[in-house]
């Protein structure tokens, strides 16, 4: 009785913010930080029906305008988390622990190009929460595992009910594997990358005789139909691959690949990108990485330095952060991007740098600088309210906005949080 | 005492400690901010190194002619960082099979190991992890068994083996694991539920119990035969005399209250629960039995045992009276522990509790010194302490701030600006790219 009271009530709460006539917010008297220009001090954030509709240091408040006091407080546009799995996991592991683990496809000769895993994700899971409470409001959802793991999408932390109610875009790219051989089952990195070859050249073979493939008058090809169809786009250079390498030498050979075949790359990891920075630069292709690993982990990445992420940005090139650190950076503590980014700058890259690398770049990267990443007229309303300097640990997230919404839901952690502060607990209470 | 053909004696110390510090010379830091580990922060205070100890601390020292002597500028200095959960030398990078000696998961109690028996000294992580301002770390066997075996606590240093990185003086460890891990490796032979794990931890105290009572009326008149050595049983045995502390990994507090009950029924003390993403449930009893909590800031959520972990379980569990400990079971980790250490006070205050910035370097320092068992040598600057301290860039607490300069027992060990003071283990050399791009 009383649990079916709870749910619904909490479905209830779920429509009404659903259906809630969209208010006017004004975050005035802050910091802020709009990425896109310079820092207005004393600025007000004026937000209406989901949207940014002014930024500056004089902007009218309407009177109805719901004011947030934000004096003394730094105000940013929403941090982007560009390596997640936010979503498609509970529980870690599925075999241990019962829980599940929807990131993965069960690929064929490690191709499941088609596998778009943010479909499957649940808008319930209880990881949501901690990721908003500290900032973050758009994640990039992608699988793993395989040569070719499948496609990855962009979703913003909205409380929804339904995957499509969150996502930002989908695919933003295809995710792949160039790094490690044992990936595309094979041993040897050149028999894995002639297998690349011979995977892109196919589906363009497919592209150009879908008629005979359909009659069965063509060769049998490596992928299936519909991870051929997922992967004309690639192949065709319009979406990008991302691929996971970490050498400095096949970070080249990568580079050729993509030069070679008309592809659209995005190098992910890049442990050793610092040493062939110049030539990344060069080719124009951006990094995502982070500033927290050191450990040269495998023989692939002996060249891991902390330094990395600051390194290639001296060097021109497009940085995205992502969590290279220890513990769950892609589930649990997708949160700790701010330290992330607080990390890269104690190693060497400006804070203004780090900051982007968060929020403007990733979204340009990924072609939705229009709608996120900055606090912009026009852009959609994620914005957060921070007490200080939002990467260091003593700072709170204050306000949370996505789309236009303040995040105001207790997490789990919350719940348990108030349940234990004085011992012994009182269950009864919720 | 060496004699040839001498009788082999349980808990001799058969692999003895040979460190010896290295070379130092009379130091005084002088315009630092202290946290000391013992008291409050001593702003704009000095401390002389002497003989490899603290000679002097407080807001102005004496310092010899002949001191080399640290303009600390405003920067602040606390005591080298110590971790009760490492794997370093264990489980060393890169990660291969041939060095994945971490876990004897061939049976479900093997306290005859010793972890010290799979360190490899030129593991690249030990320099890292000192550069990060660790100086003290507890290695431990993993967590596939019940019982896991004999942890090792070192001093973070270069060595050619580990004999000469072990802590003089510092007892031994012994990993126990409750719940998930030793139930998973172990679910086709047994043991594959929790209660068969108790059931297991209790077999071997009850065997351990009777071997003890053998050997102490044996070692009381040394008079015939001894009994027979095990090794498995010595360890165990040592544990119940108090020799050795009890590390126990266990992230529920369900489990945790079965674990110390078990301690109660063999006479025996748990010194620390690792990994007790719960201990903020029962911080309570862990105060009241004096049993530290060696825990995350900020993990959980990656299997069901770690449900429950929240950001406040340090805070909760310090408020609460219990001994608490920030620990790293990562050689990542084990680089930042101020920065886990500062999560974890920012977590506890925004859940309303009072904090002090000392009490966040007292999780990272004094408090896993008495885990370890060290507590009166080393964790705190104190007159008569070893010397073992980090010249911090700035403020400890904040992400920007690095390790600049390491002690250990007076001698710079790690100096961040000058290359000449940075360690390269045997591994790294013509393998890890110096910063300039050559191997």
């Amino acid at each position: 009785m009383r649990r079916s009271t709870m749910w619904r009530l909490a479905a209830l709460a779920l429509l009404g913010s659903a259906s809630a006539a969209a208010q006017t917010i004004a975050i005035t008297g802050g910091t802020v930080y709009p990425v896109s220009g310079p820092k207005i001090e004393n600025g007000t954030v004026l937000i209406r029906d989901g949207r940014i509709v002014a930024v500056g240091a004089n902007v009218d408040v309407p009177a109805d305008a719901q004011r947030v006091d934000a004096r003394g407080k730094w105000v940013t546009p929403g941090f982007i988390n560009s390596a997640t799995t936010l979503g498609l996991s509970e529980a870690g592991s599925p075999q241990f622990s019962g829980g599940y683990n929807d990131a993965s496809a069960r690929a064929a000769d490690g191709i499941s190009a088609a596998f778009e895993a943010w479909k499957g994700l649940n808008p319930a899971n209880t990881l949501f929460g901690p990721a908003r409470a500290e900032g973050v409001t758009t994640v990039l959802v992608a699988p793993n595992g395989g040569m070719v793991a499948g496609k990855a999408a962009l979703i913003d932390l909205v409380e929804a009910r339904t995957a499509n109610e969150m996502l930002r875009r989908g695919p933003t790219a295809m995710v792949g594997n160039f790094g490690s051989p044992g990936s595309g089952n094979t041993n040897a990195r050149a028999e894995f990358w002639a297998k690349w070859r011979t995977l892109i050249r196919e589906v363009r073979d497919y592209g150009d005789r879908r008629a005979a493939y359909e009659t069965g008058s063509t060769k049998d090809f490596m992928a299936s139909q519909a991870d051929m169809e997922a992967l004309l786009p690639v192949a065709a250079g319009q979406l990008p691959l991302v691929v996971g390498v970490e050498r400095a030498s096949d970070i080249l050979e990568a580079l050729a690949f993509a030069r070679e075949m008309g592809i659209k790359l995005w190098i992910a990891g890049a442990a050793e990108g610092w040493m062939v920075a110049r030539e990344i630069a060069a080719a124009n292709v951006p990094v995502f990485t982070g500033a927290m690993n050191n450990i040269p982990g495998d023989f692939s990445a002996l060249g891991q330095r902390q330094e990395n992420a600051a390194l290639l940005r001296a060097a021109g090139v497009t940085v995205v952060l992502i969590g290279n650190g220890p513990g769950d950076t892609q589930t649990f503590n997708v949160r700790n991007i701010r330290q992330e980014a607080g990390n890269a700058v104690a190693y060497g890259m400006s804070w203004e740098d780090a900051l982007r690398a968060i929020t403007l770049v990733p979204a340009e990267v990924m072609g939705v600088a229009d709608r996120v990443g900055a606090i912009a007229t026009g852009r959609d309303a994620n914005v957060v309210v921070w007490s200080g300097d939002p990467f260091e640990f003593a700072s709170n997230a204050e306000h949370v906005y996505v789309r236009g919404r303040e995040i105001l839901t207790k997490s789990r952690q919350d719940l348990l949080t108030e349940r234990y502060r004085t011992l012994p607990a009182a269950p009864y209470r919720p | 005492m060496l004699v040839a053909g001498a009788l082999s004696e349980p808990n001799a110390d058969a692999f003895p400690s040979t460190y010896r510090p290295f070379p130092s010379r009379t130091t005084v830091l002088r315009n630092v901010n202290i946290f000391t580990g013992a008291g409050p922060l001593i702003r704009n205070g000095s401390v002389l190194l002497q003989d490899g100890k603290i000679a002097a601390i407080g807001q102005s020292v004496t310092a010899p002619a002949d001191a080399v002597v640290i303009d600390g500028q405003g920067r602040y200095v606390t005591p080298g960082l110590i971790d009760t959960h490492s794997h370093l030398g264990v489980y060393p990078a890169p990660g291969t099979a041939a060095h994945n000696d971490g876990n004897e998961a061939t049976n479900p109690v093997t306290a005859y190991v010793w972890a010290e028996h799979s360190v490899w000294p030129q593991d690249p992580q030990f320099p890292r992890v000192l550069a990060g301002g660790t100086t003290t770390i507890q290695v431990l066997p993993g967590s596939a068994n019940l019982i896991g075996g004999r942890g090792v606590t070192l001093k973070v240093v270069p060595a050619r083996s580990v004999q000469e990185m072990k802590f003089p003086g510092a007892p031994h460890g012994l990993k126990m694991a409750c719940g998930e891990n030793p139930k998973r490796v172990y679910a086709s032979r047994g043991p594959s539920t929790r209660m068969a794990n108790v059931a297991g931890y209790r077999t071997a105290w009850i065997n351990a119990e009777q071997y003890r009572r053998r050997w102490d009326r044996w070692l009381e008149k040394r008079e015939g035969d001894p009994p027979a050595r095990d090794l498995n049983l010595e360890t165990l045995a040592e544990v119940l005399r108090g020799n050795i502390l009890v590390h126990n990994h266990c992230y529920q507090a369900d489990e945790m209250l079965v674990m110390i009950d078990i301690a109660r029924e063999f006479g025996y003390r748990i010194r620390s629960f690792h990994h007790g993403v719960e201990t903020y449930k029962i911080a309570d009893v862990l105060a009241r039995d004096s049993i530290s909590a060696s825990i995350w800031s900020d993990w959980g959520g990656f299997k069901m045992e770690a449900l429950d972990g929240i950001k406040a379980n340090v805070g909760l569990t310090h408020a609460a009276g219990a001994r608490t400990v920030v620990h790293s079971d990562d050689p990542s980790y084990s680089q930042r522990l101020n920065q886990e250490a500062a999560k974890s006070l920012a977590a506890g205050r925004r859940a309303g509790l009072t904090l002090t910035e000392e009490d966040a370097i007292s999780w990272i320092t004094i408090n896993p010194a008495w885990a370890l068992g060290i507590h009166e040598v080393t964790g705190s600057l104190e007159v008569g302490k070893s010397a073992d301290l980090v010249l911090w860039s700035g403020h400890p607490l904040s992400v920007y701030s690095r390790a600049e300069r390491v002690w250990i027992d007076g001698a710079l060990m790690y100096d961040r600006n000058d290359p000449r003071q940075q360690w390269r283990t045997d591994f790294e050399l013509g393998y890890v790219p110096t910063a300039g791009g050559n191997r």
